[in-house]
């Protein structure tokens, strides 16, 4: 499968590439840079806070720019694409190895434009999404980038099959899938809305996984939003559907997920999306996570593909009580017993959980969700989340559980918590579990 | 400062609200009948109630459980459900090491709060997340249905 | 009561005339009620000699009638306090009532341990099975001459012939009189009395307590909270210490910032521990609050020198095993010749064996209080190995042993994981408090290793690779079996050298076997002490005896029961055990049917170990996606005369849900670090796995057998031998998982 995706991919590059230069010409941007969009700085800005570090959050720059374990934004996280593996660079002021020699035009085309000191950056990088930053936004970030203390530590160079080694080749990618354009608020939403977009599309780069990629891995623009796999994780349909989406939820559940990891009767953020929520989303004002929620409702629903419907009242949690179960199918019993060992001291059995609110299972996608993606990665990795000063984490069983056992726990979650017959089997935990390996 | 009401009595405490309640009864309050074993609410040695409801203490911040009642094996038996548990506890002679005991018995106490009638299945599903590496099981179970007996009668 | 003369007789040694107790100690003391007895109490009642009767070191009479058992054994879960206490009062007479149980202090002249002695262990400790042996004895010793010495009281304060004098529930009578009074009444007479030099403990038919239900003297304070384990002694300026072990086993300290952590409010002290011979070391944080100082641990940041780390993963320890497996090993037994060749009509069985490290993982991670003086040094633990770790202390610290006063606590479990022999654990919390002190910390310390640094920190069950090649003749007779080991010691071995524990139950194979010949090979150079878990050796080689004679009956077309009871012709013990296992689990008869698309079966396995002989049929349902559940055990165990019949049974049931949960476990390394941390990776067994069990006692009148470790041994292999009787192969590999390929 996936050699035959690459051969595709590389059909369509080449393809592409004719074209892509002649529309070279009119698909940058021209004229002057316009106006940002915002003065900066919400009104409610968290005490303490510079706009640069505060811009830099919001665009989640340490998330992928900090190895683990690492100094922060010093670089050298590795990325895992199915060509070869990159390295998010080192974006200390370190004159050397960071971004210390690097003048303010040149970061804000690298930032922009996806152009480095090496070449064409991939776009792991998202300035696919940054193009829509403004200039003085770029810039107040790199303000702040500069006060770090500067860390020397060499970006490890790039490992990547040909001919994606060749960083010249992503202008003709950029040329087919990439428009460069600056964000434009709409005249016709209110201000509240508009700087929710902004902060959602420029600085967030939401959709860069939340939604589903072409067969260029571009973002599929009449599916944005609508939810995608990402990590061996699933990034979910975060449009305004009420079924597939998050129409369904009330501005208090969407607040509460973006902004502390955990929307009360639905999701709590694990995995990629509890790093986005720990190193970025709460540091947000409150104003902008409002902004933030006007701005969902606005999105055009979309159904998207591995789409789930949740059951927010399933029959098997309204039998339970927080110790006792009811209603389940005995078909689940190994997953039960597993259950009823290792994970109900927390989850209990009636969807509330316990100890802590992101134990609660009830109206959580990751349980109504029948591929049980997002549960494997959790039963086998673990999650964790620092809100706060809080952290908060469930710890993995990849060690202690048989392919069989995750399987079993998966579809007897779904059962219990989804009203869902789940679908995960040894070989998809088997999948997962090489997958995130291959990850490591 | 934060307020907490253990065992009916009121404690303050000027601390870290991070603290999990487990060390603030262990170590602040000197009440040692809790039990740390794991620290990641995976064995249930540090169980107590709150609001009536079994909570593992080393996951619980003392800070979220402020006007809320906590109870501790050391009042177990001020309570009509915990008093015969720790009766029939006596009777099947249960503990052996007896370290994991006060949560067992303070988990156990919830059950009985739920149903005085409990079925086999429903100590399987409110006891397996309690560990006892002596493997006591058997008396557990035994002890639990013999509680229930008392209370029925 | 009259007493009969018939009982046996004993000169009493010098070492049950010393008496005296370490006044000012903080012991353990437990009653019937099983609350904690205060130093203080102790030590006022020491210091009034004449209120206080202690004719030897193992017993004390108060005035109030209170009889004080001197435990010199470790509680830890096995009934010890509550088997010696029924023994003394039941020589006593006593009231089970007027009982009470205390911790000895550390003292080799006076409670060294009889059956570790006898092994090469001259130290007072708890280990192998073997409390009820030694005290069988002892204790009973030492109850008849208190009784004796009260009665003479009892004659001389009210002028009578002692011998007109009976004693019942604590109580001396004068029949002819009517005159009767407590125990207490006497203790001032008896105090000046001699010690007599000869007695005589009761005949068996005599018994009133032994053999019968005395309740556990532990259990009421372990219902409630109020029993004391290290984990909660908490003492005047006590600072507690979390230590950052290396992640790489066997790493150093390079350096480390310590400035985070010391920002942490009520974090004190930020020490380095260079590593011990049998601890790792690091760097320890001392606080009030655990919870703190385990934040203040957190939060350094420590470079390691890793050039002395190990590199080594489990997989290539077990590549060496398998390949040392191959070569012939140092001998540990040769009996007549081995058969080269398979009989005309008879079978081979040729199988190699792999089974993990595992941790002991017992409830109460270790710890240990550890108080420096100018004196000497006091201790607070759940001391298991009291000599032994009071002379390793005495000798880091450069002081006399009786320097080192050790109050023994109940320890949450141990498992043999408190009696290092190499005191890890204890050294290590010394040599913290030690650096505190050097930085001004003067009060005790109180170490405690949080739950993952318990399951990183070494000695662990050593992993082991067993290659068998069992030759059976037409008869269905064992022609020979040759049976290698390969493992750690727990001790150096001399070059060519041999470890007995690495092989007992296979060197000592109960199974009629026309030649048997034992060797073995040991890696001790790999730098990853092991140690000692609940019954030791035979945790792993029961499983490989007991799978291959399963499988030879399958051969020769015998019944696995019956095979084995044929087999076992030189051991009646072992075959009446196994007989009433099997009779008491209906073996041949049909299981009830399971639900659809279940399949049952039972399988059976037998050992004696520490003088006990356990034999178990495990029921077990396989289910049709593979997994397996373990529904009913049927336990026969033969300990001798059973002194706490309940007490027997609980150790067998608890040891069934011991070696169930060998099944699952595993302790694996990768690249020098232990892979797992907490019971998410090191899974136990819970409420839900843990099968019916049923427990049956063979009568006897034999000395009694320990009962802590023998309920281990057969569950393993009871439980693999069910499997294979389903599915038609033996697992080999631990651990199995809870299901099996049915593919």
């Amino acid at each position: 499968m996936k050699l035959l995706r690459l051969v595709a991919v590389l059909a369509v590059l080449c393809v592409i590439a004719a074209g892509g230069l002649l529309a070279w010409g009119w698909l940058a941007p021209t004229g002057p840079e316009p106006e940002p969009p915002f003065a900066g700085l919400p009104a409610d800005m968290p005490a303490g806070m510079s706009r640069g570090e505060y811009l830099a959050k919001a665009a989640d720059c340490v998330a992928c720019h900090t190895a683990k374990g690492g100094e922060p934004y010093a670089g050298g996280l590795p990325f895992h694409l199915p060509f070869g593996t990159i390295y998010a660079t080192n974006l200390t002021p370190d004159d050397e190895t960071g971004i210390g020699a690097l003048s303010a035009d040149d970061f804000v085309r690298a930032v922009r434009e996806g152009v480095g000191s090496q070449g064409h950056l991939y776009p792991a990088m998202p300035y696919t999404s940054y193009a829509k930053l403004s200039r003085d936004d770029v810039l107040v970030i790199r303000d702040f980038l500069m006060t770090l203390t500067p860390v020397h530590a060499v970006t490890p160079k790039s490992d990547l099959d040909f001919p994606f080694d060749q960083r010249w080749g992503m202008a003709f990618w950029n040329a087919a899938f990439f428009r460069e354009e600056r964000f434009r608020p709409d005249p016709g939403a209110s201000q509240q809305v508009n700087r929710g977009e902004y902060l959602a599309t420029a600085l967030g780069h939401c959709g860069e996984c939340h939604t589903p990629r072409n067969i260029g891995f571009a973002m599929q623009s009449r599916d944005y939003l609508a939810g995608t796999e990402v990590e061996g994780w699933k990034a979910y349909n975060t449009t305004s559907d009420t079924t597939y989406g998050v129409g369904g939820w009330t501005d208090a559940q969407l607040k509460g997920y973006l902004w502390r990891g955990h929307a009360p009767g639905r999701s709590s953020a694990a995995g990629p999306m509890a790093e986005v929520v720990e190193y970025s989303l709460q540091n947000l004002s409150e104003s902008d996570i409002d902004a933030l929620v006007a701005y969902m409702r606005k999105v055009e629903p979309a159904t998207g593909e591995d789409n789930v419907a949740v059951n927010i009242d399933p029959a098997a949690v309204a039998a339970s009580t927080p110790l006792r179960s009811g209603g389940d199918n005995p078909a689940y019993l190994r997953g039960e017993r597993l259950f009823q060992g290792d994970c109900a001291g927390c989850h209990q059995y009636n969807g509330v959980g316990r100890q802590t609110d992101f134990a609660a299972l009830s109206g959580s996608r990751a349980v109504n969700d029948p591929s049980g993606t997002a549960l494997v990665q959790v039963l086998l990795n673990g999650t964790e989340i620092t809100v706060q000063g809080r952290h908060q984490f469930m710890p993995g069983f990849a060690r202690s559980y048989s392919n069989a056992d995750v399987a079993a726990v998966a579809n007897y979650v779904l059962s219990h918590f989804g009203d869902t017959e789940g679908k995960v089997d040894a070989g998809q935990v088997e999948t997962a579990r090489s997958g995130q390996a291959a990850l490591r | 400062m934060i307020d907490l009401t253990i065992n009916g009595r009121a404690v303050q405490f000027d601390g870290d609200p991070e603290m999990p309640l487990l060390w603030f009864l262990r170590d602040e309050a000197g009440m040692t009948g809790t039990k740390f074993g794991c620290g990641i609410a995976m064995c249930g040695a540090c169980t107590v109630q709150v609001d009536g409801e079994p909570v593992r203490s080393c996951q619980t911040p003392v800070g979220s459980v402020t006007g809320q009642d906590i109870t501790t094996i050391e009042a177990a038996e001020q309570d009509r459900i915990g008093a015969a548990l720790q009766a029939a506890w006596v009777e099947n002679q249960v503990p052996q090491c007896g370290y994991c005991q006060s949560g067992q018995i303070m988990q156990a106490m919830a059950l009985l709060a739920e149903t005085i009638e409990p079925t086999d299945a429903d100590i399987d599903a409110a006891m397996s997340g309690n560990i006892c590496r002596c493997a006591t099981y058997s008396r557990i179970r035994a002890a639990i249905h013999r509680a229930a007996e008392t209370l029925r009668a | 009561m009259t007493r009969h003369h018939s009982s046996t007789s004993f000169a009493l040694s010098r070492r049950q005339l010393l008496a005296g107790i370490g006044a000012g100690s903080f012991a353990l003391a437990v009653g019937t009620g099983g609350r904690l007895a205060l130093a203080q109490e102790l030590a006022d009642k020491a210091a009034d000699a004449a209120s206080l009767f202690e004719p030897n070191a193992f017993i004390r009479i108060d005035t109030d009638g209170q009889v004080t058992v001197v435990s010199s054994y470790l509680e830890m879960g096995q009934g010890t306090f509550t088997g010696l206490a029924t023994l003394a009062a039941d020589e006593l007479d006593a009231d089970p009532a007027q009982v009470r149980v205390e911790a000895a202090p550390a003292d080799a002249s006076r409670y060294t341990n009889p059956f570790l002695a006898s092994i090469g262990f001259a130290v007072q400790g708890t280990g192998g099975s073997s409390a009820m042996a030694g005290a069988w004895n002892q204790m009973r010793q030492a109850a008849a001459g208190a009784r004796a010495m009260l009665l003479s009281a009892a004659a001389r304060d009210w002028d009578v012939d002692a011998a007109e004098l009976s004693v019942e529930a604590g109580r001396i009578r004068h029949a002819a009189s009517g005159r009767e009074d407590g125990f207490g009444a006497f203790v001032a007479t008896a105090t000046t009395l001699t010690v007599p030099r000869q007695v005589t403990v009761k005949d068996p038919s005599e018994f009133r307590l032994i053999g019968g239900h005395f309740p556990r003297v532990d259990v009421p304070a372990k219902v409630n909270g109020s029993a004391i384990y290290t984990q909660d002694i908490k003492l005047d300026n006590m600072l507690v210490a979390v230590i950052a072990h290396p992640p790489r086993l066997w790493s150093t300290v390079r350096s480390v910032d310590a400035a985070a952590a010391l920002e942490i409010p009520g974090v004190q002290y930020v020490v380095e521990v260079p590593a011990g011979a049998a601890y790792q070391g690091g760097v320890a944080v001392l606080a009030r609050n655990t919870w703190v100082a385990a934040q203040g641990r957190d939060a350094l940041d420590i470079d390691w020198d890793e050039s002395l780390g190990l590199t080594t993963s489990t997989a290539q320890i077990f590549e060496r095993y398998r390949a040392l497996a191959e070569q012939p090993g140092n001998v540990s037994v040769e009996k007549g010749t081995i058969l080269d060749k398979v009989p005309e009509g008879g079978h081979v069985i040729e199988a190699t064996f792999e089974q993990p490290f595992l941790a002991h993982a017992a409830m109460e991670p270790m710890n240990c209080v550890v108080h420096i003086r100018e004196d000497g040094v006091e201790v607070w633990n759940g001391e298991q190995w009291h000599t032994a770790d009071q002379g390793a202390i005495a000798a880091a610290m450069g002081i006399e042993p009786g320097q080192v006063t050790i109050n023994q606590l109940y320890a949450g479990g141990s498992f043999g994981r408190r009696a290092n022999p190499f005191s890890d654990y204890v050294l290590e919390a010394l040599a913290i408090a030690r650096a505190a002190r050097e930085q001004g910390h003067t009060g005790p310390v109180k170490m405690v290793w949080l739950r993952e640094d318990d399951t990183q920190a070494l000695q662990y069950r050593p992993a082991t690779v067993h290659k068998v090649r069992l030759v059976l003749r037409s008869d269905g007779e064992i022609g020979s079996l040759q049976w290698r080991a390969v493992g750690q010691s727990f001790f150096p071995v001399p070059e060519g050298g041999t470890d007995a524990l690495l092989v007992e139950g296979a060197s000592d194979f109960a199974y009629r076997t026309g030649a048997l010949l034992v060797d073995q090979h040991l890696a001790n150079d790999q730098r990853l002490p092991v140690q000692w878990m609940r019954s030791v050796g035979h945790t792993h080689t029961n499983v490989v005896g007991e799978t291959i004679i399963d499988e030879a009956a399958r051969l020769v077309g015998r019944d696995a029961y019956e095979y084995r009871y044929d087999l076992l012709s030189d051991h009646p013990r072992q075959q009446a055990t196994l007989k009433l296992a099997a009779d008491k689990a209906g073996w041949g008869t049909p299981l009830a049917p399971g639900a659809d698309g279940d399949r049952r079966a039972r399988g059976i396995a037998v050992r004696e170990s520490f003088g006990t002989v356990v034999a178990q049929v495990a029921e077990l349902t396989l289910h049709a996606d593979g997994s397996y559940t373990v529904d009913r055990v049927v336990c026969a165990v033969d300990c001798g005369y059973a002194i706490n019949p309940d007490i027997v049974k609980a150790q067998m049931e608890g040891g069934i849900g011991f070696g169930l949960s060998f099944l699952r476990q595993e302790i694996t390394l990768e690249d020098g670090q232990i892979q797992q941390s907490n019971f998410h990776d090191y899974p136990v067994l819970r409420m839900n796995a843990m099968p019916v069990t049923e427990v049956h006692i063979v009568p006897s009148g034999e000395a009694p057998t320990g009962v802590g470790e023998p309920g281990v041994p057969p569950i393993g292999p009871a439980v693999l031998n069910a499997l294979a009787a389903l599915i038609g192969s033996y697992a080999r590999t631990l651990p199995l998982g809870d299901s099996v390929s049915l593919t």
